[in-house]
């Protein structure tokens, strides 16, 4: 039998890195997890809809264009300054959809329960998905309950599918990335990481800082609405900033350049990263997003984000090179340049 | 590399036992709970460099302004010769 | 955030770096001990705004780095006991043992915590008094004191399922080791600041005058690096070899008496193999015969540390200045932060890591 095993893991594609099973850098959003879904997943299912390599898949259904997206959630704790579960597992899905430009229609929930988990928390995290989905005009219309036995799981598992209109002739994808584009940034980064962090047992921080949690959708159909040419959209998650820009850099085949002063982190969030040892590019948001606009369209783009609360510390934070291997440097406030590169997994606090 | 940051100390709580002296910290907005043992010189208002949950040195304020008066002088250099 | 935001200013970054190029007359290379000072070098790519006759070498300062694979892999043998909660920095998570990482045995099932001080580990034993909690004590003398504590409050209050596995580690005895190489290239040392916070700099005066090479007492940002640069060059071109303290706001000669106080209680200097350097005498801290109730070697009855294999990693070269990370033939192919062959790779404090992650297209 183990002799078997043995035989099954040599003919895996695997392993990633040296791990011949899942560890939670996997699922951090670094390196691992793109060698993970670049050498797995996508081979899995391999067709021409997943190689748009956007956050949700855009297609043809009887002359009208429509994206569809799905996102499992795993947080804890499951209630955190500035949401909980619900609403993240609701916003995430909407902007996975905005990133495309889609107007959201539908959305399904799957709930993964375990056995124990009060009715009460149950109860506050519906409402707070409902409340979120018909806020951006949506309805979530149908959904799937199961229950695990004690112990087998974080309270409470949220997977939400979600189906858009696309209105409007643009391409705003990956492939809509060109030479010269402007990149903007949505907001201040940082912030639902340090949030979860901050609340998590043992590091026992005071913060006031709130979870970015939040849906794009009314933004970017206020960009949409204002005729700003938008090339890409790409909302930031785990692995950050830095994770989203290369990935969109890679994907594109362009070569990027950031300017690291421009990009805006609270002082909460600055703070946090210091004691911890963290990087603020690579940690996770929630409710940001950027933006690949030509230069003619930058201060339409930006006029129309700083009037909207979600875009109002909007930024030009730099720029789409020539056409490369996805290289994305860094320019410091000593005009010094660096490479940018993907964390291997989720970031570690250090001591040294 | 033994990773330290600046906090100011808010608070106090003095403990029976020395070893549990501890107050709260506060780094730009992050506050922490932070033992403060090794620094019973350590006054309210003071600021502190804090590693694994212990503050460590007392930050002189003197010595701070030095030096950065130094490289000021160095800047005052700097623009004169260009 | 005071005490910081003053310390990067473009200007005066610029203004030191200018000030060092002026003084400057002479090759010469300098070793900054401490990883912390090597990340925040190589991040803001200090090394750049300085003039390319003026080399830094990045030495053996990171406690991660250079904690043997023999103590890792009695760490990985405790994490996987299921009777134990093993508590960890987060960043020791990753260093491959012989075999794997604590990653991995977190990943087959062991009670790994990633824990921010040694007291949260020590509050974990109190909440599981059913459990063992083990704390990996791993640090310089920065470290130790707040080790100290953890085994001396354990002691008061009479905590018994709390233990500790010590991998301590100790700077001036890897210094004078590293100075006293026949092949030495280093003309001067930058001090690790934080140690210097505990410990003070009298120890470093012997080795100073010994080998005639100045040490200067340095900060972590980016002035404070330059400054402590400053220093160094200028005391090497005047042909003095003392030592200096550019870290005044945080550093006094004598350093932090009660901290020194209550590490010397609980600790005393044992030899110790650094990982990718030798055998070297007094360069640890173990435990003194009357804490040994808090030392899971004993109380979980572990065989001694064998001898590290050697494999193909150059990492004691890199420590000791002998290679620059990008010259390692491993370093990128073979050797990644995902698959790392050495500690030097698997830290982000260490030189290997730190160049990959900024630099790796020096290479």
């Amino acid at each position: 039998m183990s002799e078997k095993t043995e035989n099954t893991l040599s003919a895996c594609p695997m392993p990633i890195g040296q791990y011949t099973q899942i560890v939670m850098a996997h699922g951090g959003g670094g390196r691992l997890m793109q060698q993970l879904l670049e050498r797995l997943v996508r081979p899995a299912f391999a067709n021409p809809h997943l190689d748009q390599r956007h956050d949700s898949t855009v297609f043809e259904v009887g002359g009208n264009r429509l994206a569809f997206t799905t996102d499992g959630y795993v947080v804890k704790p499951l209630f955190f300054p500035g949401g909980d579960i619900g609403k993240l597992a609701v916003c995430g899905t909407l902007n996975d959809l905005a990133m495309s430009g889609a107007k959201p229609l539908f959305l399904s929930a799957a709930l993964v329960i375990e056995e124990g988990f009060p009715v009460n928390d149950l109860a506050r995290v519906l409402a707070s998905m409902n409340a979120t989905a018909q806020a951006a005009g949506a309805a979530i219309v149908t959904g799937d309950t199961k229950v695990v036995e004690n112990g087998k799981g974080d309270g409470l598992y949220i997977a939400t599918s979600g189906i858009g209109l696309i209105e409007h002739g643009l391409q705003i994808a990956p492939a809509g990335i060109r030479e010269g584009d402007a990149i903007l940034l949505s907001g201040d980064i940082g912030r639902h990481g340090v949030a979860i962090i901050a609340e998590r047992e043992g590091l026992g921080f005071e913060t006031t800082v709130e979870s970015d949690c939040a849906d794009l959708s009314g933004l970017v159909g206020q960009l949409l609405r204002a005729g700003v040419e938008l090339h890409c959209l790409r909302d930031l998650t785990r692995g950050g900033l830095a994770a989203a820009v290369l990935e969109l850099a890679g994907d594109a085949g362009f070569d990027m350049e950031l300017s690291e002063s421009a990009i805006p982190v609270a002082a909460p969030v600055r703070s946090a990263c210091e004691i911890l040892g963290f990087d603020p590019l690579y940690v996770a948001n929630e409710g940001r997003m950027v933006l690949f606009v030509p230069a003619s369209a930058v201060g339409r783009a930006l006029d129309v984000l700083h009037a909207h609360p979600l875009g109002h510390d909007a930024c030009l934070i730099g720029r789409v090179g020539s056409v490369g291997k996805g290289k994305v440097s860094l320019r410091n406030p000593y005009d010094i340049v660096r490479v940018l590169d993907l964390p291997s997994g989720e970031q570690l606090p250090r001591i040294c | 590399m033994c990773l330290a940051v600046p906090g100011q100390i808010l608070s106090i709580e003095q403990a029976d036992d020395p070893l549990l002296r501890s107050g709260r910290v506060d780094f730009g907005g992050v506050v922490k709970v932070v033992n403060l043992a090794y620094v019973p010189e350590a006054e309210v208002g003071d600021y502190a460099i804090v590693h694994a949950g212990f503050a460590i040195s007392r930050l002189d304020e003197a010595e701070a302004r030095a030096v950065l008066k130094e490289i000021a002088a160095l800047e005052d250099i700097a623009d004169e010769i260009s | 955030m005071k005490y910081l935001d003053e310390y990067r200013d473009a200007a005066s970054v610029k203004a030191l770096a200018d000030a060092i190029a002026g003084r400057q007359t002479r090759p010469w290379t300098l070793m900054e001990v401490c990883g912390g000072q090597t990340h925040s070098i190589v991040k803001h790519g200090l090394d750049r705004l300085l003039p390319p006759s003026l080399s830094l070498i990045h030495g053996p300062g990171c406690p991660v780095c250079v904690t043997p694979e023999t103590i890792i892999d009695q760490a990985l043998e405790l994490a996987a006991r299921p009777d134990v909660i093993f508590c960890s920095f987060g960043d020791m998570l990753r260093v491959p043992g012989s075999q794997h990482d604590l990653l991995t045995v977190k990943a087959r099932g062991g009670d790994v915590r990633m824990v921010y001080s040694p007291l949260d580990a020590l509050n974990l034993a109190r909440e599981n008094p059913e459990r063992q909690v083990v704390f990996f004590a791993v640090g310089f003398e920065t470290t130790a004191p707040t080790t100290a504590m953890a085994v001396l409050q354990a002691q008061r209050f009479g905590v018994r399922n709390f233990s500790l596995l010590v991998a301590h580690v100790r700077v001036p005895p890897a210094v004078e080791t590293l100075l006293s190489a026949p092949d030495n290239r280093v003309n001067g040392l930058l001090a690790a600041g934080h140690v210097c916070a505990v410990m003070g700099y009298t120890e470093y005066e012997p080795i100073a005058a010994r080998f005639r090479a100045p040490i200067v007492v340095t900060g972590f940002e980016p002035l404070d690096i330059l400054s402590g640069v400053l220093n160094c060059v200028e005391q090497l071109e005047e042909g003095r070899a003392e030592v200096e303290n550019r870290y005044g706001r945080a550093v006094t000669r004598e350093g932090n008496r009660p901290a020194q106080a209550l590490m010397d209680q609980v600790f005393e200097p044992v030899t110790l193999s650094w990982r990718g350097l030798d055998a070297i005498a007094d360069s640890g801290l173990g435990l003194r015969p009357e804490f040994a109730e808090f030392d899971a070697v004993r109380r979980f009855e572990l065989s001694a540390p064998g001898t590290a294999s050697a494999g193909p990693c150059r990492s004691g070269d890199v420590l000791t200045g002998r290679l620059k990370p990008f010259e390692c033939p491993a370093f990128g192919t073979a050797c990644t932060p995902e698959h790392p062959l050495g500690a030097t790779m698997v830290s982000s404090e260490g030189a290997c890591a730190a160049y990959y992650r900024y630099r790796r297209d020096a290479a």
